[in-house]
């Protein structure tokens, strides 16, 4: 089994509310001890033999959770599959992700969740949680077998992209789903607002010609997923809030100790709806990207704890895809890899958010969402760890994603801070020294 | 007459003229000059010319469109230049990289500049970047159509004489309007008091921030104003109704004799075409003395010329440059 010592590195756990220098040790794919290096505390005696990583300099953490991928495989094996959807998970410093259900066929049934997970133990990079379908075929009609899904590995319920629009239907997946104790993590958006929409509704959509979706498609039915949790004592999980209305909605709602919980994606924070300026559909993406307000509303939501997690809501596109036309472009981001710096960017650079703050949103939050066991370096819990170098800069090409796809809106852009290792159970799974591809 | 010898009255250095957007009051006085320029010189774009022989116009249109693509034809050849004519059915557009495809299968070809219509926003400037031929946005989805702002505004100088100083009156369908939002742009640029009226289901309230007043009684502006635009309703475009009735409509927002005889006596009429009598002006409007629909058509020539040689000549340049 796998032992290592990452040694001196800036150890930031937000479970165990540490910021510190310390050395962390691995014993057989398991956290042995945390040692910090201050003053009164005594010095890691590392066993002989084990092999260290020198961290000095660097910041090592919880390996990151994302609570919604899309991992395409099966049926839309052209943007993505199991395995290269893990591994860009891996660059991208995630440890645990939970996969979405919008492939062909939907995750409706006990065997495609079985399917997901077969995939994930092939690849090998990093845990796969499987999301159940709420509805048959996500049609919001019918209640998937949402029992046998659990069985399946489902950790949560989800129709992905495609709003549960009857309430009726939500309210009986939010009772029926507290029987599992499972969360439905729901993308609230009024469709009959929103169709037909390519970007936020507001002035730079007037002067662009472009059908927007306005914010109220999502505050309205932020309220009435709120309404329906209040009602029925199920958890909603709210997937990227993206308007000032939904978060202060959110914000009173858990105050008054509904149980709703909420993310947000790196791009809705650093991005606004006057990039689409440029007529590029790489910036196509749903929820679409906001104005100003709303980004600096998602940013003191983030700050209190309202959004409790950052997820890339990674959706990769084969290119052919997103060289069309903006109506004709398909909504999405392949932001997986990305998510780190742009975080960075967003929310560290400008003094928005600590470092034990982003990583809560990375570690903690996500895994409460979930329910999983992961996030934290407390001793005897697996291994799954992440090494940050803040320092170093980089530029993205998206040719060198270990992800299929390269729908990304951040091709060329200059960043600082990339993740370095990544050890899952123990084990290094990611290694940042791949020499840059040529173009 | 060669295609240097064309005298340009100011500057102009656009490659491309997907908007009107982006172009200075500078730039469009170019333009409108080099449209009376020809106007005079060929008798209202009646007389042939070859400053542009041995180019190749290419007419792309992915929406179907008879009147300005014929007119586009029509300026080219006016012009001296070959023209090549590309239509495609709106379904086939589904496939859209078939767009960028054909634009550059075209190109291939020897195309020297690439007239387009497209029913989505941003498809002419998707062009531009991939194409080394100038591209001139005829159209595309709701956002701009340059060619119709500036023979709108070519018609209204003409009778006029300036810009500086009018009331302009965008009535109907702003939200879906492309030719409202190239209006906007150059009637502003150009020193006009701008008022869009219509349903409020079609104007978008942010509408004020591109520097135009909003007003949804036709009858209590139509003093104010020296011409109307009356924009096409476009049913084509719209989800769903946007206002309760046509006749509801033609009563709150159509322009007819009374209204006519309550506005200035002097009024003018543009409509950009094609008309729906009855809905946005009656026949007594549309064919009375203060309707310059017809001199449209006639101005829209002359533009289109104008611009068919800036952007020749910038390609010329490019191409000894190189």
């Amino acid at each position: 089994m796998s032992s290592l010592v990452i040694s001196g590195g800036r150890v930031i756990d937000p479970a165990n509310s540490l910021d510190a220098i310390a050395d962390v040790l691995i014993l057989d794919g398991k956290i042995a001890a945390v040692t910090r290096r201050d003053a009164g505390f005594a010095p890691l005696d590392v066993p002989h033999g084990i092999p260290v990583i020198e961290a000095t300099g660097r910041i090592v953490c919880p390996g990151f959770i994302d609570p919604h991928v899309s991992l395409r495989e099966p049926g839309f094996e052209e943007d993505e599959c199991t395995a290269t959807g893990t591994a860009a998970a891996l660059a991208g410093g995630f440890t645990t992700i939970a996969a979405q259900s919008d492939t062909y066929p939907v995750v409706d049934h006990r065997a495609a969740a079985e399917f997901i997970r077969l995939q994930a133990d092939r690849a090998r990079n990093c845990r796969v949680y499987p999301l159940g379908a709420v509805t048959k075929e996500s049609k919001g009609e019918e209640l998937a077998e949402i029992g046998q899904l659990v069985q399946g590995g489902a950790v949560g319920f989800s129709d992905a992209k495609r709003p549960v629009a009857n309430a009726e239907v939500m309210r009986r997946a939010l009772e029926y789903t507290r029987m599992f104790n499972r969360p439905i993590l729901h993308f609230a958006m009024v469709p009959e607002l929103s169709d037909g929409g390519v970007m936020h509704e507001g002035f730079e959509a007037t002067r662009l010609g472009f059908r927007g979706i306005p914010a109220a498609a999502q505050d309205i039915m932020t309220g009435r997923d709120i309404a329906l949790a209040e009602l029925t004592g199920g958890r909603i999980h709210l997937m990227c809030v993206t308007t000032m209305d939904s978060v202060e909605r959110i914000r009173k709602a858990k105050s008054l100790g509904i149980s709703v919980t909420a993310d947000v994606t790196p791009h809705h924070l650093l991005l606004t709806d006057e990039v689409m300026r440029s007529f590029e559909t790489m910036y196509k993406c749903n929820p679409p990207l906001r104005s100003q307000e709303h980004v600096d509303a998602l940013i003191a939501g983030l700050q209190d704890g309202t959004l409790s997690a950052i997820s890339s809501d990674h959706q990769p596109l084969a290119l052919e895809k997103k060289q069309v036309d903006m109506d004709t472009a398909p909504f999405g981001i392949c932001g997986i890899e990305t998510l780190l710096p742009v975080c960075i960017r967003a929310l560290i650079e400008p003094g928005h958010l600590t470092w034990l703050q982003l990583i809560a949103r990375l570690t903690t939050g996500p895994a409460a969402i979930l329910s999983v066991n992961h996030g934290t370096l407390s001793v005897g819990q697996p291994a799954d760890v992440t090494v940050i170098d803040p320092a170093k800069t980089w530029t993205v090409r998206a040719h060198e994603f270990y992800s299929r796809s390269r729908n990304t809106p951040f091709e060329g852009a200059k960043f600082t801070g990339k993740v370095v290792t990544t050890i899952v159970d123990g084990e290094i799974r990611f290694q940042n020294n791949r020499q840059p591809i040529p173009d | 007459m060669l295609l240097s010898e064309i005298p340009v009255s100011g500057p102009w250095g656009e490659r491309h003229l997907l908007g009107l957007e982006h172009l200075s009051a500078d730039q469009l006085k170019t333009v409108l000059d080099l449209a009376k320029y020809y106007d005079t010189i060929t008798n209202g774009g009646s007389q042939r010319l070859d400053v542009l022989k041995g180019l190749v116009v290419a007419n792309l249109f992915f929406e179907n469109s008879t009147r300005t693509r014929t007119s586009f034809s029509l300026a080219a050849r006016r012009l001296g230049a070959d023209t090549v004519d590309f239509t495609a059915s709106s379904s086939s557009l589904s496939k859209g990289e078939t767009f960028i495809d054909t634009a550059q299968t075209i190109e291939a070809m020897g195309v020297d500049l690439v007239v387009c219509r497209h029913r989505t926003p941003g498809s002419p400037h998707l062009l531009a970047r991939n194409l080394k031929a100038g591209v001139l946005n005829a159209g595309d989805g709701t956002h701009e159509h340059p060619t119709q702002g500036l023979l709108d505004i070519y018609t209204i100088l003409k009778q006029r004489g300036q810009i500086a100083g009018l009331t302009v009156a965008l009535v109907g369908d702003i939200r879906h309007s492309r030719v409202a939002r190239s209006n906007i742009h150059g009637l502003k640029a150009l020193g006009a008091r701008v008022i869009v009226c219509g349903p409020a289901t079609l104007i978008p309230s942010d509408i004020t921030r591109l520097g135009v007043e909003v007003a949804y009684n036709l009858d209590e502006i139509l003093p104010e104003v020296d011409c109307v635009n009356l924009l096409r309703v476009q049913f084509e475009r719209q989800r769903g109704a946007f206002f309760p009735s046509i006749s509801e409509y033609a009563h709150l927002f159509g322009m007819n004799g009374d209204r006519i005889r309550r506005a200035r006596k002097n009024l003018l009429v543009l409509a950009p075409g094609p008309i729906n009598r009855g809905v946005e002006l009656t026949p007594e409007v549309a064919d009375g003395p203060n309707s310059l629909i017809l001199n449209q058509v006639t101005n829209g020539l002359l533009i289109r010329m104008a611009c068919l040689t800036l952007l020749a000549q910038e390609r010329r340049h490019d191409q000894e440059a190189n």
